[in-house]
């Protein structure tokens, strides 16, 4: 089940590649063949793992639909989800016939190799997610640097090649220091089976080591400050499909690898360095919550928000208890909803005036009024007003951080204030005020294609804003789990 | 043991010695290699991987020559890279008006010796077999003997390579008088415990010697203007096999003859590894010409797989093995891409010339990309494997400290190569390029195909096929 989840894209690419040949005489038949194909196949991939989803049986804390297939050099081909992933696969296949639809229009040039980049993504993310064996989850990690390093340097804006750059040597170093780290726990444990090393107890002084480079790697995917640098440029140059990836699945990548490695298998290490993810974390919240304030810039100034909003992550991982835990995760889905929402509310002002510059909008309502409305939902979920998916993911992280410091969470809190700050003045800039640019005069409303992309994002903001308890559900029983174990490990002999 | 014994056991040895014997004469009567001649050629390097494979096993000639998995794993790895060039650069001399019919005869004298050497096991047999294959070499890069720069890389590459044969010999030398014997065996006895300072001193030129032959920093000066001088497809075939051969050649008397005294040369191997990591890395930045840029590539994968070597053991020995035959189906893929395309009747060979292939030649860029991608290490390519298995050898011997620069310097070398990616992939092109030559093509399609994804079922048998060779190679 896992495996045709994950494969399927790929055979979706290797459709596309053979319908090159029979699509037709023109290179616009091929391409509307490989948009209709990727299409169906993201649809697939979203019915099966909804499927996936209610097979699901909740209130179990082990992995469930484990695959296993002994390879070569004592690895093995592990799969399978527990409480903590299956959401995030189930997020992934969300938001990538998304994807393919936000693109359908917008891009014109090499639509072949853009949807085979996609659905290539689409495989290695899902295995990510999956992956039960460390070199198997490194395989689908790493490899996503191919096709994202791809996306933003062909289809990206004017400064792509450097943001290109930028976003893959950052991640390298990072996951470079975890291979490391990776091949060390595989020769002390003799395993590379996940399952296995949660069991698994490293000595306090080898767990420093290995936590910190884990840190290396996931503190650049997630990101945290201050290795964020590189979010804001490749956001700001990627396509909006790609910043959608990026933003809604790709970060989400290094929070669920503090919560698969560094807490359960380093319990002690990440004891130790609580402290010091706290206070990246506020000055994540903070800082780039400012930041992001002062930007002219719509999408960077998402990207920054974004980085704000992980912070909130961070600090609920590694409040080391149940209700952070949950609140952590919620808050990567319902970000993983939102900021793709808020990335595609810029995609299509930006594809009708082809500037990113907040100042060269405003007045928006009273020729778009759909489009007023989404966007103001989507500000409101991203600031976490009640009643969106936004304020249940930080009120619960920070409640659980509340619990360990609560000099922390009072200076988090007031980041919430400032994310308001922010997020208001774009909206008043962008959406009220006078049409005071002649170019927006012929600006045109949502067409039926960016309703149909937004209508899902709209009833999963607010589903999740109303109904939290959807995720709980999932989550609850690998939490308490996790919990239990750290908390054992914690207390046990040093 | 009787002399037929011996003989017997040297059979792969014998074949190639005497089919490079057989097709001079023919040569000097049909005065050119026909198409016939060269399948004779690439036959007797196919009969001889064959005969590494199914004969028998054990030291032949009172123990100069070794007949076991290690030599055996070796040689069919470094013949059947040798027989792949011989085709590829046949037609590409041809197309320049250098064919000859030596070519196919110093590929098969080369093989020879590099099969001699993963099965020496005496100093005597080790610098003879060295030679052989160092004198082809030379020749080889100074092939297109009517272009100045071939003949100066043909120049450079005798002269420097004389040096360390110097080196090398004087090594030797010091080691028989310390030790009394050239034999592995009798060595071993020697140094039994650990060397003394003498056997200590030879030891050190040695590996310095073979330094100079795999390309380790800092013996690599040669390296970068012999690859960009000598013909590309010549380029390809001692980039690759030859870096093997010294390597298990260093591999088998590290272990064999100074196991004992691993700890006093591991210092020496993690020098020359870390520094040929940040020459490779570093000094790559600065290249244009793609030649010289593979040749500083080449000096960093040195420098893992010294890691490799330097963790010592069958893990390391093997870990050593399995990334030389992932870095060689690598170095010929990237190499024939450049023998198979021109350019107006001109080589392609810098960045520029590069630029937007994938719109014109989108199965070649492809290729391209992922030997690239393979080189940075990135999974799911080989040299993604060939990397893990190096650095988890060296973890596994307390190196983590050197493997950790290692990695990296990795990030470094990987600017380069995303460079050559973005290069082909983003920028326009200059002009129309030249149908490729079809035996590059279908060369550089099959590496490829073995970088990703054939590998990854490949290294089901080639893995358990590594570790026999590695515990024979460390048999003592």
């Amino acid at each position: 089940m896992l495996s045709l989840i994950t494969f399927l894209p790929m055979l979706g690419v290797g459709a596309i590649l053979l319908t090159r040949q029979f699509a037709g005489p023109t290179q616009a038949d091929r391409d509307a063949a490989a948009r209709v194909i990727a299409l169906a196949v993201t649809v697939a991939v979203f019915a099966l793992s909804v499927l996936l989803v209610v097979a699901f049986k909740t209130g179990v804390s082990g992995f469930q639909f484990t695959e296993d297939a002994a390879w070569f050099a004592g690895l093995h081909y592990r799969m399978g989800v527990d409480g903590i992933s299956v959401l995030f696969v189930l997020l992934t296949a969300f938001l990538l016939p998304l994807c393919v639809i936000a693109s359908w229009r917008v891009i014109t040039d090499r639509v072949v190799e853009y949807m085979i980049a996609f659905l290539v993504l689409e495989t290695l993310v899902i295995g990510v997610f999956c992956a039960l064996d460390l070199i198997v989850f490194y395989l689908f990690f790493e490899g996503q640097l191919i096709p994202m390093f791809l996306i933003i340097g062909i289809w990206g804006g004017q400064n792509r090649v450097y943001a290109a750059f930028k976003f893959f040597l950052y991640t390298l170093l990072g996951s470079v220091l975890m291979l490391a780290a990776i091949l060390a726990m595989i020769v002390i444990a003799h395993t590379s089976s996940i399952p296995a090393l949660l069991a698994y107890h490293f000595s306090p002084g080898v767990q420093t080591w290995l936590w910190l480079a884990f840190l290396a790697s996931f503190a650049v995917k997630l990101p945290m400050w201050p290795v964020h640098t590189w979010l804001p440029d490749a956001h700001v140059e990627a396509p909006t499909a790609g910043s959608v990836i990026l933003a809604g699945i790709l970060l989400k990548m290094g929070g669920y690898g503090f919560l698969r490695f560094s807490l359960p298998m380093f319990p002690n290490a990440s004891v130790q360095f609580t402290p010091l993810i706290f206070a990246l974390s506020v000055i994540a919240i903070v800082y780039t919550s400012l930041v992001a304030f002062r930007q002219t810039d719509f999408k960077k100034l998402i990207a920054y928000s974004s980085v704000a909003h992980m912070g909130f992550v961070t600090l609920g991982i590694f409040s080391g208890n149940a209700l952070g835990e949950q609140g952590a995760i919620f808050q990567m889905l319902s970000h993983g909803v939102i900021s793709s929402a808020l990335f595609l509310c810029v995609g299509v002002v930006y594809d009708r005036m082809h500037t990113r510059e907040i100042a060269a909008y405003g007045g928006l309502v009273g020729r778009m009024p759909i489009y007023a409305a989404v966007f103001m939902l989507f500000t409101m979920g991203n600031v976490g007003l009640p009643g969106t998916s936004g304020f249940i993911g930080e009120i619960t992280s920070l409640t659980g951080a509340y619990a360990v410091s609560t000099w922390t969470v009072f200076v988090a809190t007031s980041g919430v204030i400032f994310s308001v700050l922010y997020a208001l003045t774009v909206y008043k800039n962008v959406v009220f005020g006078q049409l005071a640019n002649p170019a927006l005069a012929g600006i045109l409303d949502l067409e039926r294609r960016e309703v149909l992309i937004f209508a899902p994002l709209i009833i999963a903001t607010l589903a999740l804003g109303l109904q939290p308890g959807l995720v709980f559900h999932f989550t609850g029983a690998s939490v308490d789990h996790l919990v239990a174990a750290f908390q054992a490990a914690r207390e046990g002999p040093r | 043991m009787t002399l037929a014994a011996s003989l017997q056991l040297a059979t792969p040895e014998i074949i190639l010695a005497l089919a490079a014997l057989v097709l001079l004469l023919w040569g000097a009567f049909t005065r050119r290699a026909g198409p016939v001649f060269v399948a004779a050629s690439m036959l007797a390097l196919l009969a001889a991987a064959a005969a590494a494979v199914f004969g028998p096993h054990g030291r032949a000639f009172d123990g100069g020559l070794i007949a076991d998995t290690g030599a055996a794993f070796s040689q069919v790895v470094i013949y059947l890279a040798s027989a792949a060039f011989i085709p590829v650069g046949q037609r590409w001399l041809a197309g320049r008006g250098g064919e000859r019919f030596e070519y196919p005869i110093l590929v098969i004298l080369a093989a020879l010796g590099m099969g001699m050497m993963v099965a020496a096991g005496d100093l005597i047999s080790l610098y003879v077999s060295l030679e052989l294959q160092s004198l082809s070499l030379y020749i080889l890069a100074a092939f297109q003997r009517d272009d100045a720069r071939s003949s100066e890389a043909g120049l450079k590459y005798f002269v420097l390579g004389a040096l360390s044969s110097g080196l090398l010999l004087y090594g030797t030398s010091l080691i028989y008088g310390f030790a009394g014997s050239t034999h592995f065996e009798a060595i071993a006895r020697a140094a039994k415990g650990g060397a003394g300072s003498g056997v200590l001193f030879g030891l050190v030129f040695l590996i310095c010697g073979l330094g100079f032959k795999v390309s380790a920093a800092p013996f690599h000066m040669w390296t970068p203007d012999v690859y960009e001088g000598a013909p590309t497809p010549i380029v390809g075939f001692f980039a690759g096999a030859p870096k093997l051969a010294a390597m298990v050649l260093l591999a088998r008397i590290l272990s064999e003859a100074f196991g004992d005294a691993a700890l006093q040369w591991r210092q020496v191997l993690i020098a020359m590894a870390l520094i040929s990591v940040a020459v490779g890395a570093f000094a790559g930045l600065a290249q244009h010409n793609l030649k010289r840029l593979w040749a500083y590539s080449s000096i960093a994968n040195i420098g893992y797989a010294l890691v490799g070597l330097a963790a010592a053991g069958p893990r390391g020995v093997q870990a050593t093995l399995l990334f030389m035959v992932l870095y060689v189906i690598d170095v010929t893929g990237f190499f024939a891409c450049l023998t198979a395309l021109t350019r107006d009747g001109r080589p392609m060979e810098t960045f520029e010339d590069f630029a937007g292939l994938m719109r014109e030649r989108p199965g070649l860029t492809l290729a391209m990309t992922a030997f690239c991608l393979s080189a940075i290490g990135l999974p799911p390519f080989s040299g993604f494997w060939a990397k893990v298995f190096v650095f988890q050898a060296a973890m596994g011997s307390n190196l983590a400290i050197p493997a950790v620069v290692a990695l990296v310097g990795s990030v470094v070398a990987a600017f380069y190569y995303l460079r050559l990616i973005k290069v082909m992939w983003l920028d326009p092109a200059p002009a129309a390029t030249d149908p490729p030559a079809r035996g590059a093509v279908a060369l550089t399609y099959a590496s490829a195909l073995f970088a990703f994804p054939a590998v990854m079922i490949a290294l089901i048998p080639l893995y358990p096929a590594a570790r026999a060779a590695a515990t024979a190679l460390v048999q003592r």
